[in-house]
């Protein structure tokens, strides 16, 4: 499996990142050294083998239904890069 | 002043001999002369760290210093601290400063260490030999020609150089062993789950953990004691007793068994580093130990597996980088999207790009189960490789890397050379157990050997003890390197 040049911009606009021509060109052939570095463990049969997903076996704790946390908005919003009010801002997106 | 160990830099406090603020100016010099040559912090702050001495000399006089109040330590730029810029060695935060403090760095200062600084280290801690950083490569203090491993590179220099005595770090696939083994240091990565990721710049969630790098074995036991335990912020912390982990540190070898997996001397390994590891485990036999030959069949698929699952998790994590909460964004957008892709093509250098990429291909619709499920379905085969493998051994021991430390720009603009120098470091994030590396040697070029031990589940205790009567028969880990001064 080989990405394309229109598949590697495909993929970086799903992660918005822009790339340029020649960024994207640069990027698809060492995606595809990546991707077939990745296929040899494609060819293991793993019929039956149960997914790892964590080292541990880990269960999501419970905790008991009290606020634990303050308001701390004013302390978040001051390493955002534009607030007013309280609001982060960002570009109009409804018009 | 001499740079000593923990143990001996805490006498001297509790002997009264020094200050804490004496100290940590003495650090401080050594850094102001040798950092601008050695690049190995991001962030110095002369007032904050003694600050922070002066509250630890100011607990001692009032009888209420721990085992290590006073001793200073640095950070890795990756774990989030209250007042001091967090830049994660990334453009995106580079003018970031954490509203609070990760529990690694919590514990630090509960137990009165004062921080020396912030160390480089590969871009959100994607790399191999500390070059992806947006403040330039750290210099390897044994030679400046040669990369100090990554991530950790800074926390690995900084504390070879003696700019600190010991140092935190974290490790996703090696980067706390990799460059511990190049820099001729100690360092731990402990089993999975064992220090808090909370306050962790979150890089691969599933394989991230912090832990220890100083020059013995004996400090990082020291160190453990100070930054493990659980944590309920972090929903992947284990909740277990409290361990002492230099209760088993005089503990003879007699009768330990070492299992030698013949995948990590194999084809591959450079020769120089083979003899250092082989002349190792004659010193570990000398001390009682006997070897036990065995196979971790999969080892070889540990870096595909990783390069899918690490990835994955990466583009999911990072994703959080959009330009509106925090760190960077750009400066001129017409609309959202473009506001998004510009901040993000401009915040994150070329590694993070490309995993960010291959994550998001190898989880995008039709892909997922070909990629991202094969990878987690190998990933157990491989950790059931070692489980076969501790009920034949107490632990593994093969070397750290395959070669010594090689040459800046080396492996730059080649990313799979780059990803293969894991190879023997990978396999023990992806089953989660914990590992160290100690200087064993040198090279045929004078760079430093490191020896790896891999332990069963919660066995730090256990390595650290293999380690120190290591350390006790031979001297590798008090070598310092000889152009400094």
């Amino acid at each position: 499996m080989s990405l394309s040049l229109a598949e590697v911009q495909h993929i970086a606009h799903l992660a918005r990142i822009r790339l340029d021509q020649d960024e994207a060109v640069r990027l698809q052939a060492q995606l595809n050294d990546i991707l077939r570095l990745i296929e040899q463990m494609q060819a293991v049969d793993t019929a039956g083998v149960e997914p790892m997903a964590h080292a541990q076996e880990v269960y999501q704790r419970l905790r008991a239904d009290v606020v634990t946390e303050t308001d701390q908005r004013s302390r978040f919003q001051a390493v955002a890069p534009l607030v007013e009010q309280g609001l982060y801002l960002v570009p109009r997106v409804v018009e | 002043m001499e740079h000593t160990s923990l143990r001996g830099l805490a006498e001297l406090l509790k002997s009264g001999r020094a200050s804490s603020r004496e100290l940590c100016q003495d650090y401080l010099d050594r850094i102001e002369r040798l950092n601008p040559t050695l690049n190995a912090f991001i962030t110095v702050d002369r007032d904050r760290t003694l600050a922070e001495a002066a509250a630890a000399d100011h607990l001692r006089e009032q009888g209420r210093a721990g085992p290590l109040t006073g001793v200073p330590i640095a950070h890795k730029d990756i774990f989030c601290t209250e007042g001091w810029p967090t830049t994660c060695a990334s453009r995106m935060l580079a003018n970031f400063v954490s509203p609070y403090d990760a529990h690694v760095i919590e514990r630090c200062k509960a137990a009165g260490l004062p921080s020396l600084g912030k160390t480089n280290m590969d871009e959100f801690a994607m790399g191999s030999s500390n070059e992806t950083s947006y403040f330039g490569p750290v210099k390897n203090p044994w030679d400046p020609r040669a990369v100090p491993g990554g991530s950790s590179g800074g926390s690995a220099a900084a504390v070879a150089a003696r700019l600190a005595p010991a140092a935190t770090g974290t490790d996703t696939g090696g980067s706390i062993r990799q460059p511990a083994a190049f820099c001729g240091i100690t360092g731990l990565k402990p089993t999975y789950g064992v220090v808090s990721r909370y306050g962790l710049v979150a890089f691969a969630s599933s394989l991230d953990q912090g832990g220890p790098m100083a020059p013995s074995a004996e400090d990082c036991a020291l160190l453990m004691n100070v930054i493990a335990g659980f944590d309920p912020r972090d929903s992947t912390s284990l909740e277990r007793p409290a361990e002492d982990y230099t209760r088993l540190l005089d503990a003879p070898l007699q009768g330990l068994r070492i299992g030698l997996p013949r995948e990590y001397f194999a084809q591959g390994l450079a020769a120089d580093v083979a003899r250092a590891i082989e002349a190792a485990l004659a010193e570990f036999e000398r001390l009682g130990a006997r070897s036990v030959e065995l196979s971790l069949p999969n080892s070889a698929l540990s870096v595909p597996v990783y390069y899918v699952l690490a990835p994955a998790e990466a583009s999911s994590n990072l994703a959080r980088y959009d330009g509106v909460r925090y760190g960077y964004r750009t400066p001129e957008y017409a609309d959202l999207t473009e506001m998004y892709e510009k901040t993000r093509a401009e915040g994150f250098g070329a590694e993070v790009k490309r995993r960010i990429l291959i994550g998001t291909y190898v989880l995008s619709h039709g892909y997922y189960d070909a990629y991202y499920l094969q990878a987690q379905r190998v990933r157990r085969l491989i950790a059931r490789d070692f489980a076969a493998a501790f009920t034949q051994c107490d632990v593994i021991l093969g070397p750290t890397a395959p070669t010594t430390a090689f040459d800046l720009g080396a492996k730059r603009d080649d990313p799979i050379e780059m990803y293969l120098s894991d190879i023997y470091t990978i396999a023990v994030n992806l089953a989660g157990l914990p590992a160290l590396s100690i200087p064993c040697g040198f090279g045929a070029d004078g760079r430093p050997v490191g020896l790896q031990l891999i332990g069963d589940y919660f066995a730090e205790a256990r390595l650290l003890n293999v380690a120190h009567q290591y350390q006790r028969a031979t001297d590798w880990h008090t070598r310092q390197p000889p152009a400094l001064g």
